[in-house]
């Protein structure tokens, strides 16, 4: 098997009770390259990002981080990967009561031996990588939502990850701060050759700077490929999906049920 | 990977030799050396050259721990000059926007001229 992947998705399933979320998942994220994986609400992109960093465990399928399968590992046994990814979660998770500079040296503390004038060093270079390096003794509470994204994607490069995932990165922010953050994206792959895995449905940003767009739906990769490809596509589903038309044949009913079937039968 | 570290008294000051990856496993090693040759080099010591041509990889322990060099040779009036930096290393220094914050010389020959 080749190793220009860096994690790679086996036929991953996952039915909660009877609802199946995911059937059968399969794609590759190269090494330094951004893969953005969209798909509508409900459509599995939670559940298989929790699957991808080892926080949810697949009913069948594999996860390969390079060649370790993390879906065979438990507890401290996926410490080792961990340690190689930086996760940047949608609500930021600062910690309100940490100042910024604290924030961002909490892993490196809880994982190195490393010394506190070390730390502070690293935790400036952090902050200088996007470009909030002023704001080392303020709160999270003191900035603003687009700051504190950036100040938690800080914290998720505070171990030097090779993989950085990402999810709803921009959710909630303003136009302005939702393109720092995707700029971001863009510079820290080019310049530091992370491997960055998007999840979100922010189609717009995937165009901008995806190597590789992977859109779920229904459970499944209905379609990968670059951007060019993707916008290319004669699949009605996808076309739907990427110009974001309320008609199509994407129902805006979730439910299988028909709704007379629903309301009548006891 | 650990580091190898070699020290070597020089006229200006000591040439530290790195070899290997300079990560958050092995940064505290150097460190450990630097404090070592700040601490012979109390009286006198003009500089403190850095040979990172055998290091193919360092991570952001690696440069803090140069730049904690760097801050210990400003308080003691000593240089501290990095030098032969392999591809790689240079590349980590550009991205940190830290080229310019260190002197940089090709050859230890050229770091240890003026001095």
């Amino acid at each position: 098997m080749g190793n220009s992947h860096m994690i790679r998705a086996n036929g991953i399933k996952k039915n909660y009770g009877a609802r199946t979320v995911l059937n059968g998942i399969d794609f590759i994220a190269e090494q330094k390259k951004i893969t953005y994986i969209l798909g509508s609400s409900g459509g599995g992109k939670s559940t298989l990002l929790k699957i991808l960093i080892g926080a949810l465990k697949p009913d069948d399928g594999q996860v390969l981080y390079r060649d370790m399968d993390i879906t065979k590992l438990r507890g401290t046994g996926l410490d080792p990967f961990r340690k190689k990814i930086g996760m940047l979660f949608q609500q930021g998770a600062l910690l309100n009561s940490l100042t910024v500079g604290e924030n961002i040296s909490l892993p490196i503390r809880e994982h190195t031996p490393l010394d506190d004038n070390i730390i502070k060093i690293m935790v400036k270079m952090k902050l200088e990588l996007v470009g909030l390096r002023d704001f080392e003794d303020l709160y999270p509470g003191q900035l603003s939502g687009g700051m504190q994204k950036r100040v938690a994607l800080a914290r998720a490069l505070a171990l030097d990850p090779e993989v950085v995932f990402f999810d709803e990165p921009t959710s909630g922010l303003d136009p302005i701060a939702s393109s720092v953050i995707t700029k971001l994206i863009s510079d820290l792959n080019r310049v530091l050759g992370i491997t960055c895995i998007v999840v979100t449905h922010a189609v717009e940003e995937a165009m901008k700077i995806a190597n590789k767009i992977v859109i779920l739906y229904k459970g499944a990769v209905l379609a990968e490929g670059t951007p060019a490809e993707i916008r290319g596509s004669s699949d009605p589903i996808v076309q739907q999906f990427i110009t974001g038309s309320p008609d199509g044949p994407i129902s805006f009913h979730a439910s299988s049920r028909d709704f007379r079937e629903d309301l009548l039968v006891e | 990977m650990k580091v190898e570290i070699t020290t070597e008294k020089i006229n200006a000051g000591f040439l530290l030799k790195l070899k290997g990856d300079v990560d958050m496993n092995s940064s505290s090693d150097v460190r450990t050396a630097m404090a070592e040759i700040f601490k012979q080099g109390r009286s006198g010591m003009k500089a403190l050259l850095i040979d990172l041509s055998q290091v193919r990889y360092m991570d952001s322990s690696g440069i803090a721990t140069l730049v904690e060099g760097m801050q210990n040779c400003l308080k003691t009036g000593a240089r501290l000059r990095l030098c032969e930096l392999s591809p790689p290393v240079r590349d980590v220094f550009e991205l940190a926007r830290l080229a310019s914050v260190f002197e940089i010389f090709p050859t230890i020959t050229d770091a240890s001229s003026g001095l």
